[in-house]
């Protein structure tokens, strides 16, 4: 944000991505975020190796348990180690968190653009839209997960036929909002003087939307990216709630998070680890959203 | 723009009666069954005769059909013949659309559940946008201030925390810890019989309402401000901006006038796609505060796989869907002139 | 002298009674709030099955008789149970006559006769109406009205139990003025009649809203003038079984909570809080492993988990009974029901009459006991600790449906049996999905795709010749029935088929209790069930509400006349 840095830097060679990385650095938010996310990544992907202990392991005589060296969460109704299942929780829960975010924001924007670009998609795509906000979700769970569990179970093993349609199940359900938003801003955006002076020196569509459309509605989608993921986290903890997630075996933080909410009062610990894991990776990847925001936006640069 | 209007509009009937046909083909289909919830007790080939008198041994085109005539035409006339009198046809033994669960007319039950969806859903979402608007223009407008700190921890802690957590932990507070006699003290199950007559069951009705207008505006208002935020930014920094600030117009002026209406648009679309949510109810919400209401019925209604009712709601939902994203679509006309449809 | 006193006599005993009249004067307490964490969708419990429907409906309808808390048939709308002994149930068991008491009076003041019984038959035997309850009335040939109060149900063999149809909260007597226009087909468009019936009942409905909340009011007309004791009451319905529990445990805002299916540390933290108490009771309920004797594998197509293809290893007692040894029952009852759990080793382990005493030892884990059993019979760990005996592993798909303590019972089951060198896979099902019978489903506990599955199971009254039927060979589940059968584990023994038919001709009680120990030692000792855990009901009372009585037995509200509210 101090102006002298980059006056000074002035005469250096600087490439786009340089300019953007030097901007990211500088914004502090970003950086705190990042570091705290990939901290978050390091811990769900290394720490079941260094901790040790098996989630699954159900130590009976040692359930119910407070924090103590031997099991720093405590433990839960069964005895399993909240340490061990908060680790392999996130696992699932990041996985599937980036994994449907980046579906539905691939969805959401492709079809948004089309549609606000292309008059004659408009129609169709939006009555689309339409119909996939109308869908009842639960009986459309219900139908994918009847026709499709066992044929991915047998083709992926269970867990990665499961992720794969929990993946798929939410990406589909949660695109449209993105769409509609940036629909939205590409039809304003499409009526300005340099979309139309793109237009008039014979610039191909493909390239007015990639050079000239899609760095500026960034900011929306950045914000979708971030409430994607805190969504799709919870959006899997709703369906595991109700069967038609993940076997009762794989811990996520929704599912541990909805187990420990009616043992508020008895065991507050249960919920408090997975809601921070939640709200601290949702809170980081929104801060790493503005900082990149921020660093793609040539008029914030240049200040 | 009068022309566009009527023009979606009249492509809105295809549309719709799509939709509906394609929400009936996943009701069928779904794997679930109208007496999955009863007891074991009840011998299989009950199960079958129940079935049966349900009308589910027909095919599927003809229970659909069956299902258009009642809602299309049955209903409005007998909507007619309530409110008017009319009487068209033989209006004694018309057949409405009836769930399969409650053997009652659907239309009935979505009446008799409007008041308290509206009462606390609506609420919430009229208490979420009016805190999300002045939060995400204040944000943007003083960038990385310690009130948009402040404002981005709250509004990612009520996003990623859900209702079901939100809403055990305001009912632990507030109905068990604070004593009875307390006057913070708030009842954990809302009264849907309660009738609003004079100034102490209005009062009631308040206090009954807070905890789940509370936890539904926390998680609205998140995820408004933030587009709200996003928005007001990317247009703070255009020349128009700098153009107005240097014709000297007054601060208040550019921000409110030209900055917040160019910044609309985004913010139009997620309270369109918002408002029909607020009659689909809340079902989390709805459930942990017993407020009874649309959501609840949803889901009961999915849960014992009631055809009739799950149609029924969530065809209404889609036409109010369909009015809402047209009535986003006029709006950004008038928001930002340029666009034009036509 | 003489007169005087016994004027002073009277006079003081016509001021005793008065008080205690005043004492004990209808709808004296006020209001009364009950809550069920689900919705009562009718109050016509012919058209509606489940329980919250059936118990809303106990406070307004009432049939001929009800059981007690102990599992005794008590008289409700008549003077006596006919037995044989007091010529009510004809020699040869093919006929009961019930007599209706004198003076009784639906809510709205008109007399109840024996018409009304007799319609209530002809309206759930319409075979078109879609009656919930039609199996109450199985193998009815006829009933018909002797006189003004004498009803004759006639069955079409010998029933040794005939107390099918209106004895229990589930088959009441509804008024035929009423219900006069709601035959058959016309049964689902009588909605008022449907929301608001009127019975005989301590209550009648003033405001049903469908799936919400039902407001109810003294009935005036009620047979005992003393009853019931709250003016008002109010059946919540909706939310879940914790918000519950907690609006009668620990606000007080409800008196009574129906079902508290919770985790026992939670229920006991919620009780220290002093508002209110705990209640359990046990009837036949009885959570159980079904093993599948088939295949299931998907390679058999339309025959998979059909008797085809007889399963690779299930059908190895020793496999049974290594699954079944490995199991730490206590521990199940512990962690997942506390109080509202029993150890059980059989499949039928109430009324204590059928209790059988020949399968103790269950309650014991034995895990060495179990390795040395798969020892023995050829099943040797392999290099990741999973026996295998000619190629075939011992790997477990074991599925359920979606419930909090079925999921933890899953992972420690899973456990035990990795324990013994036996692979599991979890899966969970929606309820409405398992329990649902969809034929186009592969996850209906019907077809049972999977090696073990586990839920709960019971039966209505007190009499289990009907839930003993359910493992016959001609219950097996299979397309050709379109998998409507109770016989889950697809188990087919002559020797218990005989059992079955010979219970079905005897009526001594005694002989009866025989068969069915014969037949549950027989399910038993081939470990074809495997029974966890004796479930109980749990419901919780406010500390201020008396006279509650859990029944486990009838509907939980079959004494609501009786609740007051403590001085």
């Amino acid at each position: 944000m101090t102006d002298t840095d980059t006056l000074e830097d002035d005469r250096k060679y600087r490439s786009l991505w340089g300019d953007v990385w030097s901007q990211f650095r500088s914004h502090r938010g970003a950086m705190l975020g990042s570091v705290v996310f990939i901290t978050i990544l390091l811990a769900v992907a290394i720490g079941p190796y260094l901790w040790g202990l098996d989630p699954n392991f159900a130590d009976v005589r040692h359930r119910n348990q407070g924090m103590s060296w031997g099991h720093p969460f405590g433990t839960d109704q069964l005895g399993h180690d909240m340490l061990a299942q908060v680790l392999q929780g996130g696992r699932i829960s990041i996985a599937v968190g980036l994994t449907a975010m980046a579906l539905s924001l691939f969805l959401g924007t492709f079809i948004g653009v089309l549609a606000g670009y292309f008059k004659r998609l408009d129609g169709l795509l939006m009555r689309g839209t339409d119909l996939f906000l109308a869908l009842p979700i639960l009986p459309l769970l219900l139908v994918i997960i009847m026709l499709f569990r066992d044929t991915l179970r047998s083709m992926f093993g269970p867990e990665t036929g499961i992720f794969i349609l929990i993946v798929f199940i939410i990406g589909i359900t949660s695109w449209m909002q993105t769409a509609r938003i940036v629909r939205g801003d590409v039809l304003a955006l499409k009526e300005r003087e340099f979309i139309l002076a793109a237009n008039s020196i014979g610039t191909p569509s493909r390239r007015v939307i990639l050079r000239h459309i899609m760095p500026n509605i960034l900011s929306p989608i950045m914000v979708s990216a971030t409430l994607g993921i805190a969504t799709a986290i919870i959006t899997e903890s709703a369906l595991s709630f109700l069967g038609l997630g993940f076997p009762s075996d794989f811990p996520t933080w929704g599912r541990l998070l909805y187990d420990g909410t009616q043992r508020i009062t008895q065991a507050p610990t249960r919920v408090i680890w997975p809601g921070l894991a939640i709200s601290l990776t949702v809170l980081s990847v929104n801060f790493i959203g503005d900082g990149l925001r921020d660093a793609l936006d040539p008029r914030i640069r240049g200040r | 723009m009068l022309n566009f209007t009527l023009r979606r509009l009249m492509f809105t009937i295809p549309t719709l009666l799509l939709i509906s046909f394609i929400i009936f083909l996943i009701l069928d289909l779904a794997p679930n069954d109208p007496t999955g919830n009863l007891p074991l007790t009840i011998p299989p080939e009950v199960r079958a005769q129940i079935r049966t008198s349900l009308g589910l041994d027909e095919p599927m085109y003809w229970r659909y059909l069956l299902w258009c005539k009642q809602f299309f035409i049955n209903e409005p006339l007998n909507l007619l013949n309530q409110w008017f009198g009319w009487c068209i046809g033989d209006c004694e033994n018309r057949l409405r659309v009836t769930s399969f669960l409650t053997r009652s007319p659907v239309v009935d039950l979505i009446a008799e559940r409007m008041p308290q969806t509206l009462w606390v859903v609506g609420m919430s979402y009229v208490v979420g946008v009016l805190i999300a608007l002045p939060i995400g223009v204040i944000s943007a407008y003083k960038q990385y201030s310690w009130f948009d700190q402040f404002g981005t921890l709250i509004a990612m802690i009520g996003f990623s925390v859900p209702t079901f957590f939100t809403g055990v932990l305001m009912i632990v507070i507030f109905s068990v810890m604070i004593p009875q006699d307390s006057m913070f003290w708030l009842p954990s199950i809302y009264d849907t019989t309660l009738k609003v007559v004079d100034w102490p069951s209005f009062v009631q009705q308040m206090r009954q309402m807070a905890m789940p207008v509370m936890v539904l505006a926390l998680f609205n208002a998140a995820h408004i401000s933030r587009f709200m935020r996003a928005s007001m930014l990317d247009n703070l920094s255009q020349d128009y901006v700098r153009t107005a600030r240097a014709k000297g117009l007054k601060e208040k002026t550019v921000l409110l006038v030209h900055v917040l209406r160019n910044s609309m648009i985004p913010v139009v679309t997620v309270i369109a796609l918002g408002i029909p949510q607020v009659f689909g109810g809340a079902i989390i919400t709805e459930q942990i505060f017993k407020v009874n209401g649309l959501g609840q019925l949803l889901i009961i209604g999915i849960q014992n796989s009631d055809i009739p009712l799950v149609q029924t709601l969530t065809f209404l939902f889609a036409v109010l869907i369909v009015i809402f994203n047209l009535v986003a679509d006029v709006l950004y006309g008038l928001l930002d002139p340029r666009i034009r449809y036509d | 002298m003489k007169l005087k006193y016994l004027v002073a006599g009277t006079l003081g005993a016509a001021l005793l009674s008065t008080t205690a009249m005043a004492q004990m004067e209808r709808g004296r307490d006020g209001n009364a709030n009950i809550i069920y964490w689900q919705a009562a969708s009718t109050l016509n419990p012919y058209l509606s099955g489940g329980t919250k429907d059936i118990d809303a409906a106990s406070m307004v309808l009432e049939p001929l008789a009800h059981y007690d808390e102990n599992g005794n048939m008590v008289p409700t709308l008549v003077d006596e149970i006919p037995t044989v002994a007091n010529g009510g149930v004809s020699a040869d068991l093919t006929s009961i006559t019930w007599k209706l008491s004198e003076g009784l009076k639906w809510s709205d003041g008109t007399p109840v006769t024996s018409a009304d019984v007799v319609f209530t038959a002809n309206y759930c035997m319409d075979e078109t109406g879609g009656c919930q309850q039609s199996a109450k009335f199985g193998g009815v040939k006829s009933v018909e009205a002797l006189d003004d109060l004498t009803v004759k149900i006639t069955f079409d063999g010998p029933k040794p139990f005939p107390y099918g149809p209106f004895v229990g909260a589930t088959t009441p007597i509804l008024q035929a003025a009423q219900f006069a226009n709601c035959m058959g087909t016309a049964a689902p468009t009588c909605t008022e009649q449907n929301f608001g019936p009127i019975g005989t009942g301590p209550f009648t409905v003033t405001e049903f809203r469908a799936n919400d909340t039902i407001s109810l009011a003294a009935n005036p007309n009620y047979r005992d003038p003393s009853k019931p004791a709250f003016a008002t009451l109010t059946f919540k319905g909706g939310g879940d079984a914790a918000a519950a529990a907690r609006s009668v445990l620990e606000t007080g805002e409800f008196d009574y909570a129906w079902n508290l299916q919770l985790a026992p540390e939670v229920l006991a933290d919620m009780e220290a809080k002093g508002q209110g108490t705990v209640l359990s009771g046990f009837g036949p309920l009885v959570e159980r492993l079904m093993i599948n004797l088939t295949d299931p594998d998907p390679k058999w197509g339309d025959e998979r988990s059909t008797v085809a293809h007889p399963h690779p290893f299930m059908t190895d007692p020793a496999v049974r009974q290594a699954l079944s040894m490995a199991i730490d029952r206590p521990l199940l009852v512990e962690i997942g029901y506390g109080k509202a759990g029993k150890v059980t080793c059989n499949v039928l382990p109430s009324p204590a009459i059928y209790d059988s005493p020949n399968n103790a030892g269950c309650e014991v884990q034995d895990i060495a006991g179990a390795n040395a059993l798969l020892d023995e019979a050829g099943w040797v760990r392999g290099a990741d600790g999973v026996r295998e005996k000619d190629g075939v592993r011992l790997s477990i798909l074991y599925q359920t449906s979606t419930n909090a303590v079925r999921q933890d019972f899953q992972a420690l089951i899973k456990q035990w049996w990795a324990e013994i060198g036996v692979e599991t896979e979890l899966k969970n099902i929606d309820a409405a999905v398992f329990f649902g019978g969809d034929q186009s489903s592969p996850d209906t506990f019907q077809k049972l795709y999977a090696d073990v599955e586990m839920y709960a199971n019971n039966f209505d009254g007190t009499d289990p010749e009907a839930y003993m039927g359910n493992w016959q060979c001609s219950e097996i589940p299979s397309p050709d029935n379109a998998w409507l059968g109770g016989n889950m584990p697809r188990y087919c023994n002559p020797d218990y088929d005989k059992l079955v038919k010979e219970m079905a001709g005897t009526a001594d009680i005694n002989e009866r209790a025989r068969l069915a120990i014969a037949m549950n030692d027989m399910l038993m000792q081939s470990y074809t069930i495997i029974p966890l855990v004796h479930r109980g009901n749990v419901a919780a009372r406010s500390n201020t509400l008396e006279g509650v009585k859990l029944n486990v037995w009838d509907s939980d509200l079959w004494n609501v006349a009786d609740w007051s509210r403590a001085k």
